[in-house]
């Protein structure tokens, strides 16, 4: 019984990283609506960035946050001034297209410089520390960290959304991109800064991935699908809803794996599937679709 | 003073030619009508005039300069705004935000949130909810005011009307002459042709693509009205 419980703790932690892996794609489709197809590698790119950082420098992984989250953000503005904007029209193939294409580029230069080895990044003890609830609960510090991190990221997001000039115009633009440029708002540099923010986040959970597991080139993916996964569950829009789907998927995962150790992945997906079917629209959504 | 001309515009949508060779101009301070039926292509020219459609770099000139192709967001910042057909409020704005979104320009005027409030009062109370579930007349006021924030040289009105109530259409074409008097130029594109003719001090009328007609409402009399404008 107790057993189950800490599993159940376990999966919602787990929560907060799946949650930071879908914010920034829930930003990109929402505001641009744009699918993403490179989100996955761009987290992987995020930790080869860190793992490149601490090689020579020897630092804790931590820090890399300081250097890789404004790589990724200027990285992610320049993508989309530059190509992804030219992308956007009445037609969702060509950026699915483009991305795609990144997608492939990514995975295969990392490849090139760091071969199909699967890496890690050691954060020391605090990968491993642990706050003890109670004489048989325990729960570890490191997934406590990062649900804290989602919980901040998306507190930040909201208040820039709701409360800011800025976030105001992301939501017009979102609504109706046409009446917003109309109204003297330049859609393109609010795609830009969007996607700026969205490779932020991708990069936050790209370091802290490096430091929660293993990760190699071709990790990106599944990345992406869990991400996918989770702003589905969550309803499109909703940055708290994305928070809760992300505990429904890794709750999901450790009891299967709790059951079985090779069901953990499917039984997410088996959860996915069951919450499509009654609920389409997510559990939350807050954005129309156009 | 002349403050917009066009000069010789024509518009295409893809291959289908919408205007044709328009020759048009505004002055400042006065308010124009631009009537016509179904299809004229009335907003085709307020499209145009908004950077929404391509066209020649010289078919439009605004204070002197040719603006024809810019980005609409900037024709906007220069002092043009249009209040679309179908009022476009955005549905996940509240009242309130909708109109702040008119501030892009930080051009200085008169009109700004405590102005706009005078203007439509109800809007006052109705400032925190969400913009769609305002009755159409409320979300006219809140589109006029939004398009009104920017504080224009040149407020472009399409089809403030449709699909209002008469008595509601009267509210909204009473302010018509409050906006005038702050010295903001006014387009008027509309349908009904006794409320255009009785706010303007000129009228085009529009007919497939090009101008059938145009004078001052009073030097026209009602045959030539509807020879322009049904082209019988």
């Amino acid at each position: 019984m107790m057993e189950l419980l800490n599993t159940i703790i376990h999966g919602l932690l787990l929560g907060g990283l799946y949650s930071l892996f879908a914010t920034g794609l829930s930003l990109s489709f929402g505001i641009m609506r744009m699918i993403n197809m490179a989100h996955g590698d761009m987290i992987i790119l995020s930790s080869y960035l860190a793992l490149a950082i601490v090689i020579p420098l020897g630092i804790n992984p931590f820090l890399t946050l300081l250097l890789v989250v404004p790589i990724m953000a200027v990285l992610g503005y320049i993508l989309q001034k530059l190509i992804l904007n030219k992308t956007l029209g009445n037609d969702i193939l060509p950026p699915l297209l483009v991305t795609f294409g990144f997608s492939i580029i990514i995975q295969n230069t990392l490849l090139e410089i760091f071969s199909a080895d699967s890496q890690g990044l050691n954060a020391g003890k605090i990968e491993t520390a642990s706050i003890q609830l109670t004489q048989n609960i325990s729960v570890g510090f490191f997934p406590v960290l990062v649900m804290l991190i989602a919980v901040f990221v998306i507190v930040a997001l909201e208040y820039l959304f709701y409360k800011t000039s800025l976030g105001r115009n992301f939501r017009a633009t979102s609504d109706d991109h046409l009446t917003a440029s109309l109204m003297g708002i330049d859609t393109h540099k609010i795609y830009s800064i969007a996607m700026a923010l969205a490779t932020a986040i991708m990069a936050v959970a790209g370091v802290l991935l490096a430091i929660r597991t293993n990760f190699d080139p071709s990790a990106g993916p599944l990345n992406l699908l869990y991400a996918f996964e989770v702003v589905i569950i969550g309803g499109l829009g909703s940055l708290w809803g994305t928070l809760l789907a992300g505990m429904i998927l890794g709750v999901s995962q450790t009891i299967g794996s709790y059951i079985d150790p090779g069901w953990g992945i499917l039984s997410g997906h088996i959860m996915f599937l069951v919450i499509l079917m009654f609920r389409p629209q997510g559990l939350f959504p807050k954005t129309k679709d156009r | 003073m002349k403050l917009l001309t066009c000069n010789n515009l024509d518009a295409f949508y893809g291959d289908f030619q919408a205007l044709f060779g328009i020759d048009f101009y505004l002055n400042k301070g006065e308010t124009v009508a631009i009537i016509g039926s179904n299809g004229a292509s009335k907003s085709t020219f307020l499209k145009s005039i908004m950077g929404i459609i391509p066209v020649r770099k010289d078919a439009i000139v605004y204070e002197n300069k040719s603006i024809g192709g810019e980005s609409t967001h900037s024709i906007n910042r220069r002092g043009i705004t249009l209040v679309p057909e179908g009022r476009k409020l955005f549905p996940s704005l509240n009242v309130e935000e909708n109109l702040l979104i008119g501030t892009q320009s930080q051009r200085e005027g008169t009109w700004n949130l405590e102005s706009i409030y005078k203007l439509f009062p109800i809007l006052k109370e109705k400032r925190l909810i969400p913009s769609s579930s305002l009755s159409g007349g409320q979300q006219q006021m809140v589109a006029i005011g939004r398009g009104l924030m920017s504080n224009p040289s040149i407020l472009m009105l399409d089809e403030v009307s449709l699909g209002l109530a008469p008595v509601i259409v009267k509210d909204i074409y009473k302010v018509l002459p409050l906006i005038k008097k702050e010295g903001t130029t006014i387009l008027l594109v509309e349908q009904d042709i006794k409320q255009a003719l009785s706010v303007s001090d000129r009228v085009y009328c529009f007919q497939e693509g090009k101008i059938s007609l145009e004078g001052k409402p009073r030097d026209l009399n009602h045959d030539q009205i509807s020879q322009a404008y049904f082209g019988v």
